[in-house]
Protein backbone atom coordinates (compact mmCIF):
# COMPACT_ATOMS: atom_id res chain seq x y z
CA UNK A 1 0.00 0.00 0.00
CA UNK A 2 1.26 3.45 -0.87
CA UNK A 3 1.78 5.99 1.85
CA UNK A 4 -0.68 8.79 2.41
CA UNK A 5 0.66 11.94 0.79
CA UNK A 6 -0.32 15.58 0.40
CA UNK A 7 1.27 18.93 -0.37
CA UNK A 8 2.87 20.97 2.37
CA UNK A 9 4.51 24.41 2.39
CA UNK A 10 8.22 24.11 3.07
CA UNK A 11 8.27 27.31 5.12
CA UNK A 12 4.96 27.84 6.95
CA UNK A 13 3.82 24.19 6.88
CA UNK A 14 0.34 24.90 5.45
CA UNK A 15 -1.20 21.73 4.02
CA UNK A 16 -2.84 21.45 0.63
CA UNK A 17 -4.78 18.60 -0.97
CA UNK A 18 -3.12 16.99 -3.99
CA UNK A 19 -3.38 19.41 -6.92
CA UNK A 20 -1.17 21.00 -9.61
CA UNK A 21 0.27 23.75 -7.43
CA UNK A 22 3.83 24.75 -6.56
CA UNK A 23 3.61 27.75 -4.25
CA UNK A 24 1.89 28.50 -0.97
CA UNK A 25 -0.90 31.11 -1.03
CA UNK A 26 -0.03 32.24 2.50
CA UNK A 27 3.73 32.85 2.42
CA UNK A 28 4.45 32.24 -1.31
CA UNK A 29 7.19 29.69 -0.59
CA UNK A 30 7.43 26.42 -2.49
CA UNK A 31 5.43 23.30 -1.74
CA UNK A 32 6.70 19.79 -1.20
CA UNK A 33 5.04 16.39 -0.99
CA UNK A 34 4.81 15.17 2.61
CA UNK A 35 4.11 11.55 3.54
CA UNK A 36 2.65 9.65 6.40
CA UNK A 37 4.95 6.65 6.40
CA UNK A 38 3.07 4.77 9.13
CA UNK A 39 1.35 2.39 6.71
CA UNK A 40 4.53 1.82 4.68
CA UNK A 41 6.49 1.00 7.84
CA UNK A 42 4.68 -2.32 8.25
CA UNK A 43 4.63 -3.45 4.65
CA UNK A 44 7.53 -1.83 2.81
CA UNK A 45 10.34 -4.23 3.67
CA UNK A 46 13.70 -4.99 2.03
CA UNK A 47 12.28 -8.32 0.85
CA UNK A 48 9.30 -6.67 -0.79
CA UNK A 49 11.51 -4.12 -2.50
CA UNK A 50 13.75 -6.91 -3.79
CA UNK A 51 10.70 -8.54 -5.40
CA UNK A 52 9.80 -5.29 -7.18
CA UNK A 53 10.67 -4.34 -10.76
CA UNK A 54 14.27 -3.59 -11.79
CA UNK A 55 13.47 0.12 -11.99
CA UNK A 56 12.82 3.09 -9.75
CA UNK A 57 9.23 1.85 -9.46
CA UNK A 58 10.34 -0.74 -6.89
CA UNK A 59 9.99 2.24 -4.52
CA UNK A 60 6.48 3.14 -5.74
CA UNK A 61 5.14 3.12 -2.18
CA UNK A 62 7.39 6.10 -1.40
CA UNK A 63 6.40 8.10 -4.49
CA UNK A 64 3.36 10.40 -4.89
CA UNK A 65 1.34 8.23 -7.27
CA UNK A 66 -2.00 6.49 -6.74
CA UNK A 67 -1.93 2.91 -5.40
CA UNK A 68 -3.14 1.48 -8.69
CA UNK A 69 -0.71 3.42 -10.90
CA UNK A 70 0.94 1.21 -13.51
CA UNK A 71 4.22 2.71 -14.78
CA UNK A 72 4.99 2.32 -18.47
CA UNK A 73 8.70 3.14 -18.62
CA UNK A 74 11.39 1.36 -16.60
CA UNK A 75 13.47 4.39 -15.61
CA UNK A 76 16.08 4.26 -12.86
CA UNK A 77 17.86 1.37 -11.12
CA UNK A 78 21.03 2.48 -12.86
CA UNK A 79 24.42 0.93 -12.00
CA UNK A 80 26.27 1.86 -8.83
CA UNK A 81 29.84 1.24 -9.92
CA UNK A 82 33.03 1.05 -7.89
CA UNK A 83 35.49 3.52 -9.44
CA UNK A 84 38.94 2.30 -8.35
CA UNK A 85 40.93 3.77 -11.24
CA UNK A 86 39.45 7.25 -10.88
CA UNK A 87 39.84 6.88 -7.11
CA UNK A 88 43.56 6.17 -7.47
CA UNK A 89 43.95 9.22 -9.69
CA UNK A 90 42.35 11.60 -7.18
CA UNK A 91 43.62 10.11 -3.91
CA UNK A 92 40.51 8.17 -2.87
CA UNK A 93 40.18 4.51 -1.91
CA UNK A 94 36.44 3.90 -1.63
CA UNK A 95 34.76 5.74 -4.49
CA UNK A 96 31.53 4.86 -6.33
CA UNK A 97 29.68 6.31 -9.29
CA UNK A 98 25.89 6.36 -9.47
CA UNK A 99 25.67 6.19 -13.23
CA UNK A 100 22.55 7.92 -14.54
CA UNK A 101 24.33 8.48 -17.85
CA UNK A 102 22.56 5.23 -18.71
CA UNK A 103 19.16 6.01 -17.20
CA UNK A 104 16.32 4.95 -19.51
CA UNK A 105 14.86 6.04 -21.82
CA UNK A 106 16.73 9.31 -22.52
CA UNK A 107 20.10 8.78 -20.79
CA UNK A 108 19.81 11.25 -17.95
CA UNK A 109 18.63 11.46 -14.38
CA UNK A 110 15.66 13.51 -15.61
CA UNK A 111 13.85 10.34 -16.66
CA UNK A 112 13.22 9.71 -12.97
CA UNK A 113 11.53 13.02 -12.22
CA UNK A 114 9.53 13.03 -15.44
CA UNK A 115 8.22 9.52 -14.71
CA UNK A 116 6.66 10.80 -11.51
CA UNK A 117 5.55 14.16 -12.93
CA UNK A 118 3.68 12.59 -15.82
CA UNK A 119 2.01 10.11 -13.49
CA UNK A 120 0.73 13.16 -11.61
CA UNK A 121 -0.24 14.86 -14.90
CA UNK A 122 -2.35 11.86 -15.85
CA UNK A 123 -3.88 11.74 -12.40
CA UNK A 124 -4.90 15.41 -12.69
CA UNK A 125 -6.32 14.81 -16.18
CA UNK A 126 -3.95 16.99 -18.23
CA UNK A 127 -3.80 16.21 -21.94
CA UNK A 128 -0.88 18.58 -22.55
CA UNK A 129 2.37 18.68 -20.62
CA UNK A 130 5.44 20.87 -20.85
CA UNK A 131 8.55 22.14 -19.17
CA UNK A 132 11.26 24.74 -19.20
CA UNK A 133 14.48 22.92 -19.84
CA UNK A 134 18.22 23.16 -20.26
CA UNK A 135 17.99 20.06 -22.47
CA UNK A 136 17.89 16.80 -20.57
CA UNK A 137 14.47 17.52 -19.16
CA UNK A 138 13.20 18.40 -22.64
CA UNK A 139 14.41 15.01 -23.90
CA UNK A 140 12.78 13.17 -21.02
CA UNK A 141 9.42 14.98 -21.22
CA UNK A 142 9.30 14.44 -24.99
CA UNK A 143 10.01 10.70 -24.75
CA UNK A 144 7.76 9.93 -21.79
CA UNK A 145 4.91 12.03 -23.22
CA UNK A 146 5.19 10.22 -26.55
CA UNK A 147 4.82 6.89 -24.77
CA UNK A 148 1.79 8.12 -22.84
CA UNK A 149 0.19 9.86 -25.84
CA UNK A 150 0.29 13.32 -24.25
CA UNK A 151 0.72 16.56 -26.20
CA UNK A 152 3.72 18.72 -25.35
CA UNK A 153 4.96 22.29 -25.17
CA UNK A 154 8.65 22.23 -24.38
CA UNK A 155 10.44 25.55 -23.91
CA UNK A 156 14.23 25.82 -24.21
CA UNK A 157 16.84 28.58 -24.45
CA UNK A 158 18.15 29.24 -27.98
CA UNK A 159 21.76 28.35 -27.17
CA UNK A 160 21.03 24.72 -26.36
CA UNK A 161 23.34 21.99 -27.67
CA UNK A 162 22.12 20.71 -31.10
CA UNK A 163 22.00 17.12 -29.79
CA UNK A 164 19.59 18.07 -27.05
CA UNK A 165 17.31 19.84 -29.53
CA UNK A 166 17.30 16.87 -31.91
CA UNK A 167 16.80 14.46 -29.02
CA UNK A 168 13.59 16.34 -28.19
CA UNK A 169 12.22 16.81 -31.69
CA UNK A 170 12.64 13.16 -32.66
CA UNK A 171 9.81 12.22 -30.28
CA UNK A 172 7.44 14.52 -32.16
CA UNK A 173 7.51 17.09 -29.38
CA UNK A 174 6.39 20.65 -29.82
CA UNK A 175 9.67 22.45 -29.13
CA UNK A 176 9.61 26.21 -28.59
CA UNK A 177 12.96 28.01 -28.63
CA UNK A 178 13.08 31.15 -26.52
CA UNK A 179 15.41 34.06 -27.14
CA UNK A 180 16.83 34.19 -23.60
CA UNK A 181 18.65 32.15 -20.97
CA UNK A 182 17.12 29.39 -18.85
CA UNK A 183 15.97 31.78 -16.15
CA UNK A 184 14.01 33.75 -18.75
CA UNK A 185 12.49 30.55 -20.14
CA UNK A 186 11.57 29.49 -16.65
CA UNK A 187 9.90 32.79 -15.85
CA UNK A 188 7.86 32.57 -19.05
CA UNK A 189 6.84 28.99 -18.22
CA UNK A 190 5.56 30.12 -14.85
CA UNK A 191 3.36 32.69 -16.62
CA UNK A 192 2.14 30.13 -19.16
CA UNK A 193 1.29 27.62 -16.45
CA UNK A 194 -0.93 30.25 -14.80
CA UNK A 195 -2.70 30.97 -18.09
CA UNK A 196 -3.19 27.53 -19.66
CA UNK A 197 -4.60 24.38 -18.15
CA UNK A 198 -1.48 22.34 -18.84
CA UNK A 199 0.81 20.32 -16.65
CA UNK A 200 4.25 21.88 -16.58
CA UNK A 201 6.43 19.26 -14.93
CA UNK A 202 8.81 21.69 -13.23
CA UNK A 203 6.30 24.46 -12.54
CA UNK A 204 2.80 23.47 -11.37
CA UNK A 205 3.70 19.76 -11.10
CA UNK A 206 7.04 20.52 -9.47
CA UNK A 207 6.31 19.11 -6.00
CA UNK A 208 5.49 15.70 -7.54
CA UNK A 209 8.25 15.87 -10.13
CA UNK A 210 10.95 16.61 -7.56
CA UNK A 211 10.00 13.48 -5.60
CA UNK A 212 11.35 11.35 -8.45
CA UNK A 213 14.83 12.54 -7.45
CA UNK A 214 14.55 10.58 -4.21
CA UNK A 215 14.91 7.31 -6.11
CA UNK A 216 18.62 8.08 -6.63
CA UNK A 217 19.00 7.99 -2.86
CA UNK A 218 16.93 4.81 -2.36
CA UNK A 219 18.95 3.02 -5.03
CA UNK A 220 22.31 4.09 -3.61
CA UNK A 221 21.33 2.69 -0.20
CA UNK A 222 19.97 -0.58 -1.58
CA UNK A 223 22.91 -1.09 -3.96
CA UNK A 224 25.35 -0.56 -1.09
CA UNK A 225 23.64 -3.48 0.66
CA UNK A 226 21.17 -1.36 2.63
CA UNK A 227 23.63 1.05 4.18
CA UNK A 228 24.29 4.73 3.67
CA UNK A 229 27.53 6.17 2.29
CA UNK A 230 29.73 8.62 4.20
CA UNK A 231 29.51 11.29 1.49
CA UNK A 232 27.55 12.08 -1.63
CA UNK A 233 28.75 14.50 -4.32
CA UNK A 234 25.90 15.93 -6.36
CA UNK A 235 25.73 18.43 -9.25
CA UNK A 236 23.52 21.45 -8.59
CA UNK A 237 21.44 23.47 -11.02
CA UNK A 238 18.04 24.21 -9.46
CA UNK A 239 19.36 22.60 -6.27
CA UNK A 240 16.61 19.98 -5.85
CA UNK A 241 18.54 16.73 -6.28
CA UNK A 242 20.84 17.21 -3.32
CA UNK A 243 18.04 17.89 -0.85
CA UNK A 244 15.88 15.09 -2.27
CA UNK A 245 18.63 12.48 -1.88
CA UNK A 246 18.88 13.65 1.71
CA UNK A 247 15.11 13.33 2.10
CA UNK A 248 15.32 9.80 0.67
CA UNK A 249 17.98 8.75 3.18
CA UNK A 250 15.86 10.24 5.97
CA UNK A 251 12.82 8.22 4.88
CA UNK A 252 14.84 4.99 4.73
CA UNK A 253 16.07 5.65 8.27
CA UNK A 254 12.50 6.36 9.44
CA UNK A 255 11.28 3.13 7.84
CA UNK A 256 14.06 1.19 9.55
CA UNK A 257 15.48 0.04 6.21
CA UNK A 258 18.96 1.43 6.98
CA UNK A 259 20.83 2.36 10.13
CA UNK A 260 20.80 6.01 11.14
CA UNK A 261 23.87 7.82 9.87
CA UNK A 262 24.91 11.38 9.19
CA UNK A 263 25.72 11.47 5.47
CA UNK A 264 27.63 14.54 4.33
CA UNK A 265 26.36 16.25 1.17
CA UNK A 266 28.69 18.01 -1.23
CA UNK A 267 27.41 20.21 -4.05
CA UNK A 268 29.10 20.80 -7.41
CA UNK A 269 28.68 23.76 -9.75
CA UNK A 270 30.48 25.38 -12.66
CA UNK A 271 32.23 28.62 -11.69
CA UNK A 272 30.37 30.36 -14.53
CA UNK A 273 27.10 29.64 -12.73
CA UNK A 274 27.70 29.01 -9.05
CA UNK A 275 25.10 30.82 -6.92
CA UNK A 276 24.74 27.93 -4.47
CA UNK A 277 28.48 27.20 -4.15
CA UNK A 278 29.10 30.92 -3.68
CA UNK A 279 26.56 31.07 -0.86
CA UNK A 280 28.02 28.00 0.90
CA UNK A 281 31.60 29.27 0.61
CA UNK A 282 30.61 32.68 1.97
CA UNK A 283 28.41 31.45 4.79
CA UNK A 284 25.17 32.83 3.33
CA UNK A 285 21.82 31.17 4.00
CA UNK A 286 20.39 32.36 0.67
CA UNK A 287 21.96 32.58 -2.76
CA UNK A 288 22.29 35.72 -4.87
CA UNK A 289 21.12 35.20 -8.49
CA UNK A 290 23.82 35.14 -11.17
CA UNK A 291 23.89 35.51 -14.94
CA UNK A 292 25.13 32.10 -16.14
CA UNK A 293 28.18 31.82 -18.40
CA UNK A 294 29.44 28.25 -18.63
CA UNK A 295 29.67 25.33 -21.05
CA UNK A 296 27.80 23.27 -18.43
CA UNK A 297 24.47 24.39 -19.83
CA UNK A 298 22.48 21.75 -18.00
CA UNK A 299 23.59 23.42 -14.75
CA UNK A 300 23.20 26.99 -16.01
CA UNK A 301 20.43 28.17 -13.69
CA UNK A 302 21.28 31.58 -12.24
CA UNK A 303 18.36 31.72 -9.82
CA UNK A 304 17.98 28.17 -8.48
CA UNK A 305 14.50 27.41 -7.15
CA UNK A 306 15.80 25.10 -4.44
CA UNK A 307 18.94 27.11 -3.72
CA UNK A 308 18.14 27.81 -0.05
CA UNK A 309 17.27 24.13 0.55
CA UNK A 310 20.46 22.93 -1.13
CA UNK A 311 22.48 25.33 1.05
CA UNK A 312 20.66 24.02 4.11
CA UNK A 313 21.24 20.36 3.17
CA UNK A 314 24.95 21.00 2.69
CA UNK A 315 25.43 23.02 5.87
CA UNK A 316 23.33 20.81 8.15
CA UNK A 317 25.08 17.67 6.93
CA UNK A 318 28.57 19.05 7.44
CA UNK A 319 29.31 19.05 3.71
CA UNK A 320 30.67 21.68 1.38
CA UNK A 321 30.25 23.07 -2.13
CA UNK A 322 32.83 23.78 -4.81
CA UNK A 323 32.85 25.17 -8.33
CA UNK A 324 35.20 24.48 -11.23
CA UNK A 325 36.18 26.20 -14.47
CA UNK A 326 35.07 25.19 -17.96
CA UNK A 327 38.60 23.91 -18.71
CA UNK A 328 38.50 21.66 -15.64
CA UNK A 329 35.04 20.40 -16.67
CA UNK A 330 36.30 19.17 -20.06
CA UNK A 331 39.41 17.57 -18.51
CA UNK A 332 37.23 15.79 -15.98
CA UNK A 333 34.92 14.43 -18.69
CA UNK A 334 38.01 12.94 -20.35
CA UNK A 335 39.43 11.66 -17.08
CA UNK A 336 36.22 9.86 -16.11
CA UNK A 337 35.98 8.27 -19.55
CA UNK A 338 39.67 7.23 -19.56
CA UNK A 339 39.67 5.78 -16.05
CA UNK A 340 36.20 4.24 -15.66
CA UNK A 341 34.76 3.96 -19.17
CA UNK A 342 31.93 6.31 -18.33
CA UNK A 343 31.25 9.08 -20.82
CA UNK A 344 29.36 11.84 -19.10
CA UNK A 345 28.12 15.24 -20.20
CA UNK A 346 29.34 18.58 -18.89
CA UNK A 347 27.37 18.30 -15.63
CA UNK A 348 29.21 15.03 -14.90
CA UNK A 349 32.46 16.78 -15.70
CA UNK A 350 31.58 19.38 -13.08
CA UNK A 351 30.83 16.71 -10.48
CA UNK A 352 33.97 14.71 -11.25
CA UNK A 353 36.23 17.79 -11.14
CA UNK A 354 34.66 18.98 -7.89
CA UNK A 355 35.08 15.51 -6.36
CA UNK A 356 38.79 15.58 -7.21
CA UNK A 357 39.12 18.98 -5.58
CA UNK A 358 37.27 17.90 -2.43
CA UNK A 359 39.82 15.09 -1.95
CA UNK A 360 42.74 17.38 -2.84
CA UNK A 361 41.63 19.97 -0.28
CA UNK A 362 41.06 17.36 2.41
CA UNK A 363 37.32 18.00 2.60
CA UNK A 364 36.78 14.26 2.07
CA UNK A 365 39.05 11.70 3.76
CA UNK A 366 40.64 9.16 1.36
CA UNK A 367 38.99 6.11 2.95
CA UNK A 368 35.46 7.52 3.15
CA UNK A 369 32.74 5.71 1.21
CA UNK A 370 31.82 8.40 -1.30
CA UNK A 371 29.20 8.23 -4.05
CA UNK A 372 29.42 10.62 -7.00
CA UNK A 373 26.16 11.29 -8.87
CA UNK A 374 26.73 11.21 -12.62
CA UNK A 375 23.52 12.57 -14.06
CA UNK A 376 23.87 12.77 -17.83
CA UNK A 377 25.41 11.24 -20.94
CA UNK A 378 28.37 12.61 -22.89
CA UNK A 379 26.80 11.83 -26.25
CA UNK A 380 24.55 14.84 -25.70
CA UNK A 381 27.36 17.38 -25.29
CA UNK A 382 29.86 16.26 -27.93
CA UNK A 383 30.45 19.88 -28.93
CA UNK A 384 32.64 20.56 -25.89
CA UNK A 385 35.14 17.94 -27.09
CA UNK A 386 35.49 19.46 -30.57
CA UNK A 387 39.19 19.72 -31.44
CA UNK A 388 40.31 17.70 -28.41
CA UNK A 389 41.42 14.69 -30.44
CA UNK A 390 43.60 14.48 -33.52
CA UNK A 391 42.27 12.40 -36.37
CA UNK A 392 44.93 9.85 -37.31
CA UNK A 393 45.63 9.67 -41.04
CA UNK A 394 44.08 6.58 -42.63
CA UNK A 395 46.45 3.76 -43.58
CA UNK A 396 46.13 1.31 -46.46
CA UNK A 397 44.46 -2.02 -45.59
CA UNK A 398 47.86 -3.76 -45.40
CA UNK A 399 49.46 -5.49 -42.44
CA UNK A 400 52.80 -3.77 -43.20
CA UNK A 401 51.19 -0.37 -42.87
CA UNK A 402 49.64 -1.37 -39.56
CA UNK A 403 52.97 -2.71 -38.26
CA UNK A 404 54.66 0.56 -39.22
CA UNK A 405 51.96 2.46 -37.36
CA UNK A 406 52.41 0.38 -34.19
CA UNK A 407 56.20 0.82 -34.42
CA UNK A 408 55.73 4.56 -34.75
CA UNK A 409 53.46 4.59 -31.68
CA UNK A 410 56.12 2.69 -29.71
CA UNK A 411 58.82 5.15 -30.72
CA UNK A 412 56.65 8.08 -29.73
CA UNK A 413 55.87 6.45 -26.41
CA UNK A 414 59.63 5.90 -25.86
CA UNK A 415 60.37 9.57 -26.61
CA UNK A 416 57.68 10.64 -24.14
CA UNK B 1 4.29 58.07 -15.57
CA UNK B 2 2.71 54.70 -15.15
CA UNK B 3 3.88 51.09 -14.95
CA UNK B 4 1.86 47.93 -15.48
CA UNK B 5 2.06 45.36 -12.67
CA UNK B 6 1.14 41.71 -13.22
CA UNK B 7 0.26 39.78 -10.07
CA UNK B 8 0.53 35.99 -9.73
CA UNK B 9 -2.34 33.56 -9.14
CA UNK B 10 -1.05 32.95 -5.62
CA UNK B 11 -1.88 36.59 -4.71
CA UNK B 12 -5.45 36.50 -5.98
CA UNK B 13 -6.96 35.14 -2.81
CA UNK B 14 -5.76 38.34 -1.12
CA UNK B 15 -6.47 40.75 -4.01
CA UNK B 16 -10.12 39.88 -4.73
CA UNK B 17 -9.01 38.25 -7.95
CA UNK B 18 -7.10 41.25 -9.31
CA UNK B 19 -4.35 40.10 -11.67
CA UNK B 20 -3.17 43.39 -13.07
CA UNK B 21 -2.81 46.97 -11.87
CA UNK B 22 -1.42 50.30 -13.07
CA UNK B 23 0.95 52.06 -10.71
CA UNK B 24 2.50 55.52 -10.43
CA UNK B 25 5.31 54.20 -8.21
CA UNK B 26 8.82 55.47 -8.95
CA UNK B 27 10.60 52.40 -7.65
CA UNK B 28 10.15 49.00 -5.98
CA UNK B 29 9.76 50.20 -2.36
CA UNK B 30 7.05 52.65 -3.49
CA UNK B 31 5.36 49.94 -5.53
CA UNK B 32 5.23 47.59 -2.56
CA UNK B 33 3.58 50.24 -0.42
CA UNK B 34 1.07 50.91 -3.18
CA UNK B 35 0.27 47.18 -3.54
CA UNK B 36 -0.20 46.90 0.21
CA UNK B 37 -2.42 49.99 0.31
CA UNK B 38 -4.54 48.69 -2.56
CA UNK B 39 -4.77 45.20 -1.08
CA UNK B 40 -4.46 45.39 2.71
CA UNK B 41 -5.21 41.66 3.00
CA UNK B 42 -2.00 40.90 1.10
CA UNK B 43 0.32 42.79 3.43
CA UNK B 44 0.83 40.15 6.15
CA UNK B 45 1.58 37.59 3.45
CA UNK B 46 3.99 39.78 1.51
CA UNK B 47 6.34 40.52 4.39
CA UNK B 48 7.94 38.39 7.08
CA UNK B 49 7.96 39.00 10.84
CA UNK B 50 10.69 41.63 10.44
CA UNK B 51 8.71 43.56 7.85
CA UNK B 52 10.98 42.47 5.01
CA UNK B 53 9.53 41.32 1.69
CA UNK B 54 9.66 37.53 1.66
CA UNK B 55 12.73 36.14 -0.08
CA UNK B 56 10.77 33.80 -2.29
CA UNK B 57 8.96 36.64 -4.09
CA UNK B 58 10.69 37.67 -7.31
CA UNK B 59 10.22 40.92 -9.23
CA UNK B 60 10.99 41.30 -12.93
CA UNK B 61 10.99 44.49 -14.98
CA UNK B 62 10.52 43.95 -18.71
CA UNK B 63 11.77 40.35 -18.41
CA UNK B 64 14.83 41.22 -16.31
CA UNK B 65 15.22 40.24 -12.66
CA UNK B 66 15.09 43.56 -10.79
CA UNK B 67 18.10 42.47 -8.73
CA UNK B 68 20.22 42.81 -11.87
CA UNK B 69 18.87 46.35 -12.43
CA UNK B 70 19.74 47.74 -9.01
CA UNK B 71 16.80 46.37 -7.02
CA UNK B 72 15.35 49.14 -4.78
CA UNK B 73 17.49 51.73 -6.57
CA UNK B 74 16.03 51.04 -9.99
CA UNK B 75 13.87 53.97 -11.19
CA UNK B 76 10.78 52.75 -13.06
CA UNK B 77 10.30 54.16 -16.56
CA UNK B 78 6.99 54.97 -18.17
CA UNK B 79 5.52 51.83 -19.71
CA UNK B 80 7.65 49.39 -17.70
CA UNK B 81 5.98 46.03 -17.11
CA UNK B 82 6.58 44.65 -13.62
CA UNK B 83 6.01 40.95 -13.13
CA UNK B 84 5.69 39.40 -9.67
CA UNK B 85 6.44 35.68 -9.34
CA UNK B 86 6.40 33.77 -6.07
CA UNK B 87 8.92 30.97 -5.52
CA UNK B 88 10.29 30.63 -9.02
CA UNK B 89 10.23 26.98 -10.01
CA UNK B 90 12.35 25.18 -12.59
CA UNK B 91 15.39 22.95 -12.49
CA UNK B 92 15.71 19.53 -10.96
CA UNK B 93 19.36 18.76 -10.42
Amino acid sequence: MASFYELRCRECGKRFSNQPLSSCDECFSSLEVAYDLTAAKKTFTRERIARGPQSMWRYQALLPVPDDYVPTTPSGMTPLMAAPRLAKRIGATNLYLKNDAVCLPTLSFKDRVVSVALAAAQNFGFDTVGCSSTGNLANAVAAHAARLGLKTYILVPTDLEPAKILNTQVYGANLVRIDGNYDAVNRLCTQIAERYNWGFVNVNLRPYYAEGSKTVGYEIAEQLGWRLPDNVVVPMAGGALISKIRKAFGELIELGLVENKQVRFFGAQATGCSPIAHAVKNGLSHHEPQRPNTIARSLAIGNPADGPYAIRAINESGGWAEDVSDVEIVSAIQELAETEGVFTETAGGVTTAVTARLYAHGRIAPGDLTVVAITGNGLKTLDVLQGKYEQQQAIRPRLADFEALVEQDREEAYVR
Amino acid sequence: MSVKVLLPNAFQKHTNGTREMQSQAQNLPQLLIEIETSFPALKPHLRDEDGKVRRFINFYVNEEDIRFLGNDEYAFKDGDEVLVIPSIAGGAL
